[in-house]
Parts: C-alpha cells; sequence; structure tokens
C-alpha cells in the first residue's frame, strides 16, 4: 500500500476530506460574517449560535413536523434568516451610531440566550440526525472511499460560497451593497433604501449560518455547543484571512480546514490548536491577515 | 476627590463587615471577581482594548499557583506570586501578539489566543483534565498563620485585593493613566504628539493580565481548586459583563458589576439551573442597549446632573 511519510494513502486522503468538510464550514460561516462586518461593521457573535439553530431546526422540522433533508435545506436557512432580520430590526439597528464594540458584546449576549435555550430544552449530549437516503453510502475510487455525504457537503458550500460570490460582485444588487459598504450616505442620497440593504445583508449573513448548520446537522451531531466551539476557530480564520476579499474567506477557510485534517494524521495533539498557532505566526508576519487591508 | 475617598472608605468598611453578614467564601468570590474585572477595566475602560481573553490569564494563574501549592509545596504567598507571574509572561506574549490589530480584530485576536490556552489546557498532563486540580491546599501566611480558618483567609484576600485595588487607583490617575485615557480617546493624536503608543498598550495589557492572574491565583487559594470553567471564554464574557453592569471606565465600576452577578449567579444556581446563560446573555442585551454606563456611571452622571442644576 502506498504511503506517505509513513500515513497509508487512504487514511491520508479520508482525514484531507474531513479536512474538506471543515473547511466548507468555516468557508460559509466567514463568508457570513465578512457580508455582515462589511455592511454593518459589527462583528456578528450569534453567528455561531445561529449555526447551531440551523442544525436545531432541521432536526425539529423532521422530527416534529416530518419535512426530511431537503426541504430543511431549502426553508432552514430562510428561517434562521427571518430570525436575523428580526434581530436586526429590534435590536441591532439601534448600535449603529456607537462604537463598534457593542455591536460584539451585544451579540454575545444573543449567543449566551440562544444556546443557553437549547442547552436547556435538549442537554448537551447530541441528538442524532441521519444522512438522507440518496446521499448515504460511499462512492468507490478505487484508491480510497469517499462517503456522499462528504462529498455533498463540500460541493454545496462551494456553491453558495460561489452564488454569493457572484451576486455581490456581478449582480446589480450586488452593486448597491459594494456602494453601500463604501459610503452609506451617499448610497442613500442617489435614492437606494440603505436600511432595507443592511437588514437583508444581516438576514442573507445569517442564513448562510442556518445553511451551514443544516449541513453539519448530519456530518457532526445536532449539539447546543457545536456553535461556539467553532465560531471561535471562525474568528481565527477571519483574523488569518482579513474581511476585505470574499474569494479570500472563502480560499483561507478551506486551506485552514485542509492543513487541520493533516494535522490530525501528522501530529493530533496539535490537531485542536493549528489553526490558532497560524493565526499567531500571520500576525508576526503580516498582522493584517493575508487577504486584508490595513485601515 | 474628597468624596471619592469617602466613597472607598465606605466600601472597605462594607466588606470588612461583610463576613459576618454574609457566607466569608461567598464574598471572597466577589472579592477576586472585582479584582479581576477592575484589571480588566483598566485595558477595556481606560485604554479602550476590548479583550475577549482574559480568561487565559485568570486560568493559568489559577493552574499555576494549585499546582505549585499542590504538588511543589511551595508557600502560599510563593503560588500567589508564581500565578502572577505566569500570567505576567502570558500577557507580555499575548499582549505583544495582539496589539498589532485593532478594534474588533483585537477582540478576536485575544480570544482566540485564549482558546489556545483553554485546548492546551485540555491536553496538558499536570491540568487534572476535566476534573481541575482538586484539593488545593491554602497554607499558611508567613509560615505561621493557618488559612484553613475562611474568617483568617477573608482577612488577608481583602488586604491583597485592596493592596491591588490601590495600585489600578495610583496608574488610572498618574501621569501613565493620562496618556492611557489619550490612546483611547484619541490614538493617532497621542501618536502625533510622539507617544509610543505599541508600547503603552503593551505595559498596560501585561499589568492587566499580571492582576487579572492575582485574581485567579487567589481564587484557587479561596476555592481550594483550579478547573477548566476558569480558562474559558465565558469567563472571558463574564468578566465583560460585570464590567459593563458596573460601569466601564469608572473605578468603583467593576467592583459592584462583580458583586451583582456573582451574587445573582450564585443564587440562581439552585432555582433555574442552565437557564443562568440565558438571563446572563439577558442582562448582556439589556446593559448595551438600555444602559451603557452601568451602574456607577449611571450615578455619576446623576450627580453631575443634579450638581448642576443646583
Amino acid at each position: 500500500m502506498t504511503e506517505i511519510f509513513g500515513v497509508p494513502l487512504p487514511a491520508l486522503l479520508g482525514q484531507l476530506m474531513l479536512g474538506l468538510v471543515n473547511g466548507s464550514f468555516y468557508a460559509v460561516l466567514s463568508l457570513g460574517l465578512a457580508v455582515i462586518f462589511g455592511m454593518l461593521n459589527i462583528i456578528n457573535f450569534a453567528h455561531g449560535a445561529l449555526y447551531m439553530t440551523g442544525a436545531f431546526l432541521a432536526w425539529m422540522a423532521l422530527n416534529y413536523l416530518g419535512l426530511g433533508y431537503w426541504w430543511s435545506l431549502l426553508l432552514v436557512p430562510l428561517a434562521v434568516g427571518a430570525i436575523g432580520v428580526a434581530i436586526e430590526r429590534l435590536l441591532l439597528q439601534w448600535l449603529y451610531k456607537l462604537d463598534h464594540l457593542y455591536g460584539l458584546l451585544l451579540t454575545f449576549g444573543l449567543a449566551l440566550i440562544i444556546e443557553g435555550i437549547f442547552r436547556d430544552q435538549y442537554g448537551i449530549s447530541g441528538l442524532p440526525y441521519d444522512i438522507p437516503d440518496q446521499l448515504s453510502g460511499a462512492y468507490n475510487l478505487g484508491f480510497m472511499f469517499l462517503p456522499k455525504y462528504r462529498a455533498w457537503v463540500i460541493v454545496a458550500s462551494l456553491a453558495v460560497c460561489f452564488a454569493t460570490w457572484f451576486m455581490i460582485e456581478k449582480t446589480r444588487l450586488g452593486a448597491y451593497l459594494r456602494a453601500a459598504t463604501e459610503n452609506p450616505k451617499l448610497t442613500q442620497a442617489f435614492g437606494i433604501n440603505v436600511p432595507l440593504m443592511v437588514m437583508l445583508t444581516y438576514g442573507f449573513g445569517v442564513a448562510l449560518a442556518g445553511f451551514a448548520g443544516v449541513l453539519a446537522a448530519p456530518a457532526t451531531q445536532v449539539n447546543p455547543l457545536m456553535g461556539s466551539n467553532l465560531i471561535i476557530v471562525v474568528f481565527a480564520v477571519v483574523v488569518i484571512g482579513g474581511m476585505g476579499s470574499i474569494l479570500g474567506s472563502i480560499v483561507t477557510g478551506l486551506g485552514l480546514g485542509v492543513i487541520e485534517g493533516l494535522t490530525k494524521v501528522y501530529y493530533p495533539e496539535a490537531s485542536a490548536t493549528v489553526v490558532f498557532i497560524i493565526m499567531v505566526i500571520v500576525l508576526m508576519l503580516r498582522p493584517a491577515g493575508l487577504f486584508g487591508r490595513e485601515k | 476627590m474628597r468624596r471619592d475617598r469617602l466613597g472607598y472608605l465606605a466600601l472597605l468598611a462594607l466588606f470588612l463587615a461583610a463576613p459576618f453578614v454574609a457566607y466569608p467564601v461567598l464574598v471572597m468570590k466577589v472579592l477576586c471577581y472585582a479584582l479581576f474585572a477592575c484589571a480588566f477595566n483598566l485595558l477595556l475602560g481606560y485604554t479602550g482594548l476590548l479583550s475577549f481573553g482574559h480568561a487565559a490569564f485568570f486560568g493559568t494563574a489559577a493552574y499555576v499557583a494549585g499546582y505549585v501549592l499542590r504538588d511543589w509545596g511551595w508557600p502560599t504567598e510563593a503560588g500567589l506570586l508564581a500565578g502572577m507571574a505566569s500570567a505576567l509572561l502570558l500577557g507580555w506574549l499575548f499582549g505583544a501578539l495582539a496589539i498589532r490589530r485593532q478594534g474588533i480584530y483585537f477582540a478576536m485576536v485575544t480570544l482566540a489566543l485564549a482558546q489556545m490556552m483553554y485546548f492546551f489546557f485540555i491536553q496538558a498532563p499536570f491540568t487534572g483534565g476535566e476534573d481541575g486540580l482538586q484539593g488545593v491546599p491554602r497554607g499558611t501566611l508567613l509560615g505561621s498563620v493557618s488559612l484553613e480558618n475562611d474568617l483568617t483567609l477573608y482577612y488577608v484576600v481583602l488586604a491583597i485585593c485592596a493592596a491591588a485595588f490601590w495600585l489600578i487607583h495610583r496608574t488610572i490617575h498618574s501621569p501613565f493613566g493620562q496618556v492611557l485615557k489619550a490612546i483611547r480617546e484619541n490614538e493617532a493624536r497621542a501618536v502625533s504628539l510622539g507617544y509610543d503608543v505599541a508600547r503603552y498598550k503593551l505595559l498596560a495589557f501585561v499589568l492587566s493580565a499580571g492582576l487579572a492572574g492575582l485574581a485567579g491565583a487567589l481564587k484557587t487559594l479561596v476555592l481550594n481548586f483550579a478547573s477548566l470553567t476558569d480558562a474559558h471564554w465565558h469567563a472571558s464574557g463574564e468578566v465583560v459583563l460585570m464590567t459593563l453592569v458596573g460601569g466601564m471606565g469608572t473605578v468603583l465600576g467593576p467592583v459592584v458589576g462583580a458583586g451583582v452577578i456573582v451574587v445573582l449567579e450564585n443564587e440562581l444556581a439552585d432555582k433555574v439551573g442552565s437557564l443562568v446563560t440565558v438571563i446572563m446573555g439577558a442582562i448582556f442585551v439589556a446593559c448595551v442597549l438600555l444602559f451603557r454606563r452601568g451602574v456607577v456611571g449611571e450615578w455619576v452622571a446623576w450627580r453631575g446632573k443634579r450638581r448642576t442644576r443646583s
């Protein structure tokens, strides 16, 4: 059997795939954070909690309403987006004139509330969510087995990331969005409803988190703590990549996922901390982040 | 100024009498968290830096103090100093990294670094994993007075906290503190006036980390254990909340905030179980939306308004 640095090839490729799966989640979540930050100047600490909410809504839809995976994939992001719109209208909109730190503090409070409620209702042991029939099983590629669901997570995440990129960079709506990010007052003066754009941006950003949550439900377990564990890593990803560029967030997310996967093979003790260590190195060599612009 | 001093004396008198009214261990816990929050406020309230990773310093010092006291049998004073020294060193490392980024990124960097320490503590062989370091002895004061008695320990902890509080107060009202406030108000201007802003920020960070460490080491002494909770990001969030509730940028605010939050958590823990987090989150949201000056900040503003009216 082929070995690379003493690790059999199938095991290596398996971890690589797992790394890409995690990287897909990093990419979708950091993309959402970047979109929200660009428009609202708020770091959405509740992003992880809303990702977890997405997974729980999928679980609830299946167990209480009998709606399967594919319905969840369509409806849950809309529901999470609606929650986001409500959060923006009821709470966040009062903070835009204040220091950016208050946005972080408020969304931190929200994250505690959301996480606390699910913890109280469902405990922390985690709930199973089965892989849909169409995606269970694995492809035999000859040199390795590729679980269908992992492949699907990567493909679906990349598709959503590139759709987002296309919408922001290539469409008229995206042009309004970029204009409003650059100079809200002037954009408003041109007759574009900036507050509406802000509301929709936040809704869209957290809908991405909800989408990632549904994707994650069968891949991991549905657990109230799944969001907060992930979001801190995503923060490190954002610091490494910088929030200046959309493609930058996607590339950084996937790349770090792969590095994490490889670390799991070659030096498992460091797999939980490798992203943070990379962050330290990036901070020393390139403080603005790989794709960042120093403001 | 004289009125302020009267306020401090009243607070000191309150704490001197407190163990006869309330459970001493609870009041000691309040004192430890008050010191933690005051140290944190030095950074947020007076330098304008939001660290979301202060649990790293609190937790590291708690573990180091616990380890040298229990496994190496160091005297109590040396244990506290070792804890504080470890936090100072870590603060210097993290501070030097974190001040390379500003604003919101600073918060994310500190949070990520603290999480790294948390994972380190989960894996490290000397921390006892999920169980933590149990059964840390309190030892004796100067080798003669036993600290196993809650009341004796209480006055030692109070003395240490009062001294640390005095140090913070001195720092805030010193020329160094004035420069920190200038950085908070307008960093670019402080640079243009010729101040080495990075150096001032780092010094404030290290000082804040060291005092947070002292608080962590004291906490180990009081509760006889150090655990992963001390280093978890919830602890970082808690100290932000205490400062916010009490009033950031006020000298006494963090003490009041720590009192409110610790007592509240203590009261609620048995009654609502895991919903405590929800209540803390709700207080967070309410403070940010309606109550940004905090208890002490509102009081100061109210007094100021009354004075201008009369």
